[in-house]
């Protein structure tokens, strides 16, 4: 019944939690939360809550990107968050939500991974993005997108040097340079209705997903499809276009919260 | 070291007439072949070539689903592998499925699903194997045009044949089908799977740097694009099963094994 | 209305078929006004109703349909049955000739492991597997003849229209033939070489099942063949 309730709702251009079609909930942004870690932030999302932990060490690079850091995101859909998720491998879903976050990351270069490089070739500094769920409400990829940013606009880096064949810091912390800020925004397609942000029950009668990523320069910088049903193409381009407004009002607010 | 060399960044993308490094225009497809029903045990197989992808598709089913708990009581369950060989790209490739081959495992059978009449096979699974021999650019989008191609090979209902195509951007401009030099030098890549009959956009994914211009022209020309393979999946279809009809409709006097 | 497609012909899934007011048959799907194919078929037209015959496919159960099984397993009331679906039948000990009562008997002494049985569905639906029954005249243990195997979606073909093909086949043939709506047929012959020929006729029908003039040309070469043979009979003689 529940699920008749959310459809007819958002045919009628409402929604269970009152707000429009395209409405993001509240959001609510704090750094800083975990002192171990470079970097740290929490995004809650309506009752949606996911944490970032950004840790940065030294490592080595790719062999064909000797002159680049590197840059790992890994999603976590943690047990506690939901009866739906489960102990063992990562499922299928956790490992999307990685690489939706981690393309948006990359993809944008938002991370200058030249500038981690030690020694060419052969010490770098690995930048590991670590995006736990912590409760599961609904678009886990718009939040794990902010959490990720935030975290990484809070991050200090260690200044490190080469000390003959060995890696020593130097003393002194920096923080790490960001060239740009992208921001996942998500739509669901119910019934023929496109909302934004969905919650999830929202997700649960939806018949297909789309995230599109935007970087501050209002350009494309990933995009995902998901669910068992498709768009049209003009939804696609209202969609696109609508991605780009929410994700500058998103970007600020993750951006305000990063420096305060 | 008996390695291949590593293919090098070309210096342009697009010459001075417009051409492309394997001498496409913009809006030009690789070679495509296409082929049907090459599998003995399988229900429907598929084999497709498109530049130097080479890949096979079978399809089993719809079949009892094992284990037994994986069964949905309203639907049948596509499952779907996009699996690469080891000796499918450059460097060696570990058979494990790495976590690029699972999610495009999930978005591939999220492009295949709205054609499939799943709710006539209550409690069953259908299953797509996509093993790619040799991989090039596009792997994805051809993996799903030959697996649609399978799945009716195999008899299984559906709506339509699913086309795919991916668009990228070169030099600043928006490109066809781009090869694996250009999917790896290039700023952008837009894969898309259409149904053509519904107008409906079921595989849309993006990695890279496009404007909302960009994307809206990468999305007709990719839209286009499936519309010509498309054409090419059904005649490919129609003609595996045509040639027995008329081979034997057209023979005078049926040959008999003395 | 608007026929787009040509009747008789190989259709693929998604293509139009036709537009305005026709029929909506099987295998066939509307969007608005227009029909689509649903699967790689021959468009077939009877009247204003539009369907396509698939040319491939497997066996989907229905109640009161024949079958050809495999017994796979047994349990402790009955057996599970292979029929080429992708649902496992269940053939209940009480719904097989024999002894019956409280008391369990040795199921494997009725049907063992790997055996042929000809059975009836009794009852399928989407929820549950199907139910055998092999309680009737001509039903249970397959022990002579030979089974054939074909795609069950050649089957209709094979009884073709008011069963014009299979009776045939049994007149020309001099075979008795069963057929199971699962693709599993059954031919009894007066000698070897009868059901050479009718297996060999059966296969050409699967193979050859969506052209044209099929009934004649399995007529004719069921009786070149039994030239074939008699004359190699006057040799041997």
């Amino acid at each position: 019944m529940e699920q008749k309730t959310v459809v007819d709702l958002v045919t009628k251009g409402k929604r269970i939690d009152e707000r429009g079609l395209e409405s993001y909930r509240p959001i609510q942004i704090q750094v800083g939360l975990i002192e171990k870690a470079n970097g740290s932030a929490q995004v809650y999302l309506g009752k949606s809550k996911v944490l970032a932990g950004i840790k940065i060490e030294t490592g080595e690079p790719f062999p064909d990107t000797p002159e680049e850091g590197v840059l790992t995101v890994n999603a976590e859909l943690v047990p506690l968050a939901s009866p739906s998720f489960e102990m063992g491998p990562p499922s299928e879903a956790a490992i999307e939500l990685s690489r939706v976050v981690d393309r948006g990351i990359r993809e944008s270069k938002a991370i200058d991974l030249k500038s981690l490089v030690i020694q060419k070739g052969k010490k770098v500094q690995v930048v590991y993005v670590d995006v736990y769920v912590l409760d599961h409400d609904g678009n886990l990829i718009d939040a794990a997108s902010m959490a990720a940013l935030a975290a990484l606009a809070n991050s200090k880096v260690a200044k490190m040097e080469m000390k003959g064949d060995e890696v020593i810091e130097k003393g002194g912390h920096h923080q790490l340079p960001l060239n740009n800020h992208p921001v996942a925004v998500t739509f669901a397609k119910i019934d023929k209705t496109i909302v934004v942000d969905p919650s999830l029950e929202e997700e649960q009668v939806m018949s297909a997903r789309l995230t599109v990523t935007i970087d501050k320069n209002g350009h494309l910088c990933a995009m995902q499809k998901g669910g068992l049903y498709g768009f049209i193409p003009d939804e696609l381009k209202r969609a696109v276009n609508l991605a780009v407004a929410k994700a500058a009002e998103n970007r600020a607010k993750v951006m305000a919260a990063a420096k305060g | 070291m008996n390695k291949l060399p590593e293919p090098k960044q070309p210096e342009k993308l697009i010459d001075e007439k417009g051409l492309r490094i394997d001498g496409r225009r913009l809006d030009q497809l690789r070679p495509l072949k296409l082929e049907v029903g090459l599998l003995d045990k399988a229900d429907g197989s598929a084999y497709i070539e498109q530049g130097k992808n080479k890949i096979l598709v079978a399809v089993y089913g719809p079949r009892e689903a094992h284990p037994k708990h994986i069964a949905m009581p309203e639907r049948a369950v596509i499952r779907c592998r996009y699996h690469m060989a080891p000796f499918s790209v450059d460097e060696r490739k570990s058979p494990a499925p790495s976590r690029r081959e699972m999610e495009l495992s999930k978005v591939i059978r999220e492009s295949l699903e709205p054609v499939v009449l799943t709710d006539l096979y209550p409690r069953t699974t259908i299953d797509v194997f996509i093993e790619v021999l040799q991989s090039d650019g596009g792997s994805r989008c051809a993996g799903i045009t030959a697996a649609s191609l399978a799945l009716a090979d195999a008899g299984i209902p559906m709506k339509e044949l699913v086309a795919a195509c991916a668009v990228g951007k070169i030099q600043g401009k928006m490109a066809l089908d781009l090869s694996d030099a250009e999917d790896k030098y290039g700023d952008a890549d837009l894969p898309v799977a259409l149904v053509p009959n519904m107008g409906l956009v079921t595989l849309l994914q993006m990695d890279g740097n496009l404007t909302t211009a960009e994307f809206e022209q990468g999305l007709s020309m990719a839209m286009e694009a499936c519309k010509t393979i498309h054409s090419m999946q059904r005649e490919t279809l129609k003609k595996k099963y045509a040639t027995i009809k008329d081979a034997v409709e057209e023979r005078e006097e049926p040959e008999i094994v003395a | 209305m608007v026929l787009v497609a040509e009747p008789k012909q190989v259709v693929a899934p998604g293509e139009l078929l036709a537009e305005g007011d026709h029929l909506l048959g099987d295998n066939a799907y509307k969007i608005g006004t227009q029909i689509f194919s649903a699967c790689i078929g021959i468009l077939e037209v009877d009247g204003n109703r539009v369907f396509v015959v698939p040319l491939k496919g497997g066996y989907f159960p229905r109640a009161g349909d024949l079958v050809g099984g495999r017994i796979v397993d047994i349990g402790l009331s009955g057996w599970s049955v292979d029929i080429r679906a992708p649902y496992e039948a269940m053939l209940p000990a009480s719904e097989t000739p024999g002894p019956r009562g409280p008391r369990r008997r040795d199921l494997s002494s009725s049907f063992d492991v790997g055996d042929m049985v000809l059975a009836e569905v009794l009852d399928f639906d989407r929820t549950r597997d199907p139910l055998l029954t092999a309680k009737g005249p001509g039903l249970g243990k397959i022990s002579t003849g030979r089974v054939v195997e074909i795609s069950a979606a050649k089957i209709p073909r094979l009884i073709g229209r008011k069963g014009s093909m299979i009776s045939m086949l049994k007149n020309e043939t001099r075979c008795q033939i069963t057929v199971g709506q699962n693709g599993v047929v059954l031919v009894w012959g007066k000698s070897p070489e009868d059901e050479r020929v009718a297996v060999e006729a059966i296969y050409m029908v699967e193979r050859e099942a969506h052209t044209r003039g099929l009934t004649d040309r399995i007529r004719e070469m069921i009786s070149k063949s039994r030239m074939v043979e008699q004359v190699a009979g006057t040799q041997t003689a």
